[in-house]
């Protein structure tokens, strides 16, 4: 009986006492959610174009902040090296398609997710090899980022807001913007979507898969970039954020494979989802329920939706 | 000109659904298992035995274990470590609670109660597919992960949070913990290998084999044609989850002698499915080809430079070694996607016919 109200009643008479104190965990989560978010929106636009299930993109957003902190260590100006590492993901687009795509074209799922894999493997020890192994500085100041906290009076305390979070917030929206445009409005987007609907299809029409396919890869260099500054800026760049690119795979499972609004909606969820458990059900089972967490969040969701929540609906046929 | 197929004829039909129906491959076969059991233990020197044939065999277990439900039955999972660290962590518990009973039956026992979780995350693969089940199975990982490190109970509340292998004997003679010597320690291994690879093997090529294909091939036509898709698909999990108990048991009991919960962590997952795919999927031969490749290639690496007296930095090896195995894993798909096994059947075929093309 005691357990039962320390999991089911607890926890939200906390929530109601304390509102200032869960505010602040919601605000956390959503941020957290939002990296999330940013590393399957890489995920789910490289997905859609080319069917190609990117592991590597978590090492992509390790690898841009990288490039961009090294190449600033190297004395180059913070704008500079922001449009060489821009240069550098161009370049990296073009090897991926060059080098791995086209030769492996054609080849089952597994076989390209496994690619990924050897991509992964490949920056990383591309990256160390080049700027060292050592943790970097994110250099968020020099880019024009603001720093320090906002702290609102809210229901008698206060919620404590970093200033780089809004920041976050709201280039990941006018990024999200942007590309929402980009696919929707132009004629390399039109093209873009011809590509997810069917390769055979849109290769008949005249559309050049190679040349969809380093856009996409470029597009999802891109945004791993602005996720490894974002991501930098809160704590370091390191190769440490392998755990957390996984943890984007339950948020794109969650949204749907296909599905941009799903990125950004399964982010949010699991982000918020697994504070509020870290916070509130965490110390019932013996804390770091963190780590797993949002796993079980998503399997709970694919129990009812198997194609995720804005996942196309899978139409099975013999 | 040795490996003709010529004047072998066969008279029944045992003989022509034989696996190895050639006699130059039961001969092969013969002299592997000759210089494993003989050979290698008699000749081999420490670091042999214990730094590459150990691991290798059982990373080869775990791997044939992973193909059953990857490569046989189509079903991608991410949660080997963890399987494997309920194997090694339930050996660890039975062996604590019943220290007198034979340490082999526990290993093997322990493989049980890794299917039985197995059996429970592989539950939803009847609604999820694909690269959701992938992930579904990630949720086991890291759940499991979390409860070796978090409960006490797993590793018997001592403070370093690790398992200590004890001491067991078979027959007089220690077979795990600190005083058992590599060799008897790498006789244990082979014969676990040798045994779950036969039983596996007649696994793959029976009814139940088949019904894993039919399963992997298109499940919807599979259960049109009868196959129940829920206990076949369970199965595979159960016995995939068994193997990988299995090795997991061995990897700690017969070669790390102690271990962390780290061990079992989601890279040990990503290591077996690389040696699954570049081995060759739903091909028990692929998975001791990819075992050795991705076990015995890190070892080269890191042996070799200093080997031909080329000086280089021990952190940089560290990092050409990760973009060599990345580069190399793209090659290796890229010259063939159906792994090592399918270049292994081409060179046969390549010699049967010799000196002709084809």
């Amino acid at each position: 009986m005691d357990m039962l109200y320390q999991i089911f009643i607890d926890p939200f008479v906390q929530m109601g006492t304390a509102p200032d104190l869960f505010v602040q965990t919601l605000w956390e989560g959503m941020v957290g959610g939002m990296l999330y978010a940013l590393i399957a929106l890489g995920f789910v636009l490289i997905f859609k174009a080319s069917g190609v299930f990117n592991f590597a993109q978590g090492i992509m957003v390790v690898f841009a902040a990288l490039t961009l902190v090294g190449l600033h260590e190297h004395g180059i100006p913070a704008y500079l090296a922001l449009a060489l590492t821009i240069l550098v993901m161009l370049g990296l687009a073009f090897a991926v398609e060059r080098l791995i795509l086209r030769p492996l074209v054609n080849q089952p799922d597994i076989i390209l997710f496994m690619a990924t894999f050897g991509l992964t493997y490949f920056l990383i020890g591309f990256g160390e090899l080049i700027f060292g192994g050592e943790t970097k500085i994110m250099i968020a100041n020099q880019l024009g980022l603001p720093r320090g906290a906002i702290d609102l009076k809210f229901a008698g305390g206060f919620v404590s807001i970093q200033k780089i979070d809004v920041a976050a917030a709201i280039i990941a929206s006018i990024m999200v913007a942007g590309l929402a445009i980009f696919f929707q409005r132009t004629r390399i987007g039109r093209a873009l979507r011809a590509v997810a609907d069917s390769h055979r299809a849109a290769l008949s029409v005249g559309i050049s898969l190679e040349q969809i396919w380093v856009i996409v890869w470029f597009a999802a260099g891109l945004v791993a970039l602005t996720t490894g500054i974002m991501w930098g800026a809160r704590s370091d760049v390191s190769f440490a954020l392998d755990v957390i690119a996984l943890k984007a795979l339950p948020v794109l499972i969650l949204g749907g494979l296909t599905s941009i609004p799903g990125a950004i909606v399964g982010g949010l969820i699991i982000g918020i989802g697994e504070k509020l458990g870290e916070f509130y059900w965490g110390p019932l089972m013996g804390s770091g329920i963190e780590s797993w967490f949002a796993y079980v969040i998503a399997l709970i969701f694919l129990l009812f939706r198997p194609q995720g929540l804005f996942g196309e609906r899978i139409i099975e046929r013999i | 000109m040795l490996y003709r197929e010529a004047g072998q004829f066969k008279s029944n039909y045992a003989a022509d659904v034989a696996i190895f129906p050639i006699l130059q491959d039961r001969i092969g076969l013969a002299v592997i298992l000759f210089i494993a059991a003989v050979i290698i233990p008699w000749f081999g020197s420490t670091f042999l035995i214990q730094a590459v044939m150990i691991p290798f065999l059982i990373f080869s277990l775990a791997a044939i274990g992973l193909n059953l439900l990857t490569g046989y039955t189509g079903l991608l999972s991410l949660g080997t470590g963890a399987f494997m660290g309920v194997g090694a962590y339930a050996c660890y518990k039975l062996t604590t609670y019943f220290p007198n009973v034979n340490i082999i039956i526990w290993i093997a026992a322990s493989g049980f109660f890794s299917a039985g979780i197995g059996v429970l995350f592989g539950l939803p693969s009847l609604r999820i597919k694909g690269f959701y089940l992938a992930v579904a199975t990630l949720a086991a990982q890291f759940f499991l992960s979390w409860c070796f490190i978090r409960q006490p109970w797993f590793y018997n509340y001592n403070v370093s949070g690790a398992i200590e292998v004890p001491t067991r004997s078979l027959f007089g003679v220690p077979v795990t913990g600190a005083t058992a010597t590599e060799t008897t320690r790498y006789f244990v291994v082979l014969g676990f290998v040798v045994v779950m690879t036969w039983i596996a093997s007649n696994l793959v090529h029976g009814r139940i084999g088949r019904m894993w294909m039919a399963v992997r091939d298109m499940d919807l036509a599979a259960e049109l044609t009868g196959i129940r898709l829920l206990p076949t698909k369970l199965l595979a999990f159960a016995t995939s989850s068994f193997y990988c108990g299995v090795a997991g048991a061995l990897l700690v009991f017969l070669w790390y002698g102690g271990a962390e919960p780290a061990v079992f962590d989601v890279n040990l997952s990503f290591f077996i499915l690389f040696m699954v795919i570049i081995g060759g999927l739903g091909s028990l031969t692929g998975s001791f080809f990819g075992a050795a490749l991705i076990f015995i290639m890190p070892i080269v690496l890191r042996y070799l430079p200093p080997k031909l007296g080329i000086p280089v930095h021990p952190a940089t090896v560290e990092h050409i070694q990760y973009m060599v195995i990345g580069a190399l894993i793209i090659l290796f798909l890229i010259a063939e996607p159906a792994g090592l096994a399918r270049l292994w059947q081409i060179g046969k075929q390549k010699l049967r016919v010799w000196p002709f093309p084809y």
